[in-house]
């Protein structure tokens, strides 16, 4: 079904009878030429770009739990392109552009709006650091305005500039960055590729992977076993799991990111603002709710909520930078299990198994990679061959140190991320 | 979280700094690389029972092996790092 203006009227004025759901829901065929195995953003988003772009649509997603079940619809939702490394900044421009285009491309409302996104700054090395980050981000092709004092003022009249410990100096301005509703980014991409033919199947977990003499034949699984001489392992915080399932070694450690959200309130936040000392950061949902988060557990976990310690950092961190937050009830916290890579950077590549393919390690940061994740990996399983702007992303470049993007400069090690 | 340090007794997970899996403690011959590689990066990470070094920072500042479920947050036992790395 499409959507449009006239059917949102037309089904109003006759009692909404005529939506129908938004994708199918079949029975798993015992073939098909590609399987995805997990149906976060990243997969929906590769099996729809494999029959799109490459032609390729007798495809079945399958999905344990339900379709947005999982980080695409815990995260924070912000989108940006303000990476530094050869490597990121490629990927994360060529995505933001493929959000641009979304919600035409989809034909789902995923209330991408750019309003913004301002990372502040309370040293003056940060200063030049953030000033080198923006050079990087024009050079690139993207928007970076550096913002001086009064010129965060103008934008964020609510912050604490006078923090004793962390006077607000300035910010780094990226006006395309924002946010976006994140299931709906989810429902939008499982819509289009229904759309084109691809199978969602929900409620179908994956236990096992069929590899013979290296190659891989097929699934296990708990509806049955599915035949496919393809098979794209796109499943966040349980890579290591289903890629043992083939004996592959993955470089992942799984760890909780939380986040907060607040009471409905008047419009406040208008971009995403972060902190930059302490982690921390915060948007308004259109909601009215303020969502912000900070940093990791930091202890490997899977248990999907949050411990207690981080979430005082947390408000700490949120009310040394807005005062005004301490007025706010916080309504719900919840966690999402992260696949943390050494550098902080994801993967998207062959493993040693031919016809297996893994997109992984987006640790806290992969719903704004959705569109282009999807995208480089269809390119991936359809031509055996990375596209230009994920070439970099391999899994040898932590056997061998040679590419490794640490965005933060603190080292490639599991925990420093 | 709280975890029970063989010196100091219960504490609560703050005093404590997690730097991962207790494979820390095998550390590969010199010049083994692949050995080096699977020591620094590649991990097991089970969803279920696992082994974990962290430091009593704010306490005894012990290195202790931590056995626990991930999923759940139990802790079945801690050892001192020293004990199990005899
Ligand atoms: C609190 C929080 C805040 C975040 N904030 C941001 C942010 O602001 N900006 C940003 O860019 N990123 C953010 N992220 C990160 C982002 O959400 C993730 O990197 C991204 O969603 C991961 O990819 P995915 O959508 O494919 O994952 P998921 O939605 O987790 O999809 C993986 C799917 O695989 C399924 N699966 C697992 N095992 C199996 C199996 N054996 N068989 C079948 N299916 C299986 C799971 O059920 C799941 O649905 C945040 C994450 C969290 C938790
Ligand atoms: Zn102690």
């Amino acid at each position: 079904m499409g959507y449009n203006a006239f059917q949102v009227l037309k089904e109003g004025l006759t009692g909404n009878k005529g939506w129908r759901p938004v994708w199918r829901d079949p029975e798993p065929k015992s073939d098909y030429d590609v399987i995805i195995i997990g149906g976060g953003g990243h997969g929906l988003a590769t099996a729809y770009y494999l029959a799109k772009n490459h032609g390729i649509t007798n495809i079945a997603v399958l999905e344990r739990g339900y379709i947005g079940g999982g980080n695409v619809g815990r995260n924070t939702t912000i989108v940006r392109a303000n990476y530094f490394l050869p490597g990121n900044s490629e990927f994360y421009s060529h995505s933001l552009k493929l959000w641009e285009n979304m919600e035409q491309e989809l034909n789902f409302n995923t209330m991408h709006s750019a309003r913004g996104l301002i990372n502040l700054f309370h040293t003056d090395g940060q200063r030049d650091a953030f000033a080198r980050r923006g050079n990087m981000m024009c050079n690139q092709g993207d928007d970076a305005i550096l913002l001086d004092r009064d010129g965060v003022r103008k934008h964020l009249p609510y912050l604490d500039f006078d923090n004793h410990r962390f006077p607000v100096y300035g910010g780094l301005y990226h006006p395309r960055g924002g946010t976006a509703r994140h299931d709906a980014v989810a429902w939008g991409y499982a819509h289009a590729a229904d759309r084109l033919g691809v199978d969602l199947i929900q409620q179908c977990e994956v236990t096992g992977i069929d590899v013979r003499d290296g190659k891989v034949q097929g699934v296990e699984t708990t509806r049955g076993a599915i035949r496919a001489n393809r098979v794209g392992i796109v499943v966040a915080g349980r890579s290591s799991q289903v890629a043992a399932m083939a004996g592959v070694d993955v470089p992942i450690e799984s760890h909780i990111l939380q986040a907060f959200v607040t009471e409905g309130l008047k419009p406040t936040v208008d971009h995403v603002v972060s902190f930059g000392m302490g982690h921390f950061y915060l948007s308004q949902s259109d909601k009215g709710g303020l969502v912000f988060g900070g940093d990791l557990d930091f202890y490997a976990s899977y248990a999907q909520r949050g411990n207690l310690p981080m979430m005082e950092h947390v408000m700490e961190a949120g009310m040394s930078l807005v005062p005004a937050l301490g007025k706010a009830k916080v309504l719900r916290s919840w966690g999402g299990i992260m696949d943390m890579t050494p550098d902080g950077s994801f993967i998207i590549d062959r493993t040693k198994v031919d016809g297996l393919y893994m997109d992984c390690g987006w640790c806290y940061g992969g719903f704004k990679a959705v569109p282009a994740s999807g995208w480089c990996m269809a390119h991936l399983m359809a031509e055996d061959a990375p596209h230009e702007v994920a070439k970099k992303h391999t899994f040898d470049r932590f056997r061998t140190g040679h590419g490794l993007m640490d965005e933060e400069g603190t080292g490639s090690q599991h925990n420093l991320h | 979280m709280r975890i029970n340090c063989p010196i100091c007794g219960d504490r609560d997970r703050r005093e404590f700094y997690y730097l991962g899996a207790a494979d820390y403690l095998n550390r590969p011959a010199e010049g083994d690389l692949d050995g080096i590689h699977k020591y620094l990066h590649i991990r097991e990470n089970p969803a279920g029972v696992t082994k974990d070094l962290w430091h009593h920072e704010s306490g005894c500042s012990s290195w202790l092996v931590v056995e626990r479920n991930a999923t759940t947050h139990e802790i079945h036992s801690v050892t001192l790092a020293s004990e199990v790395a005899k």
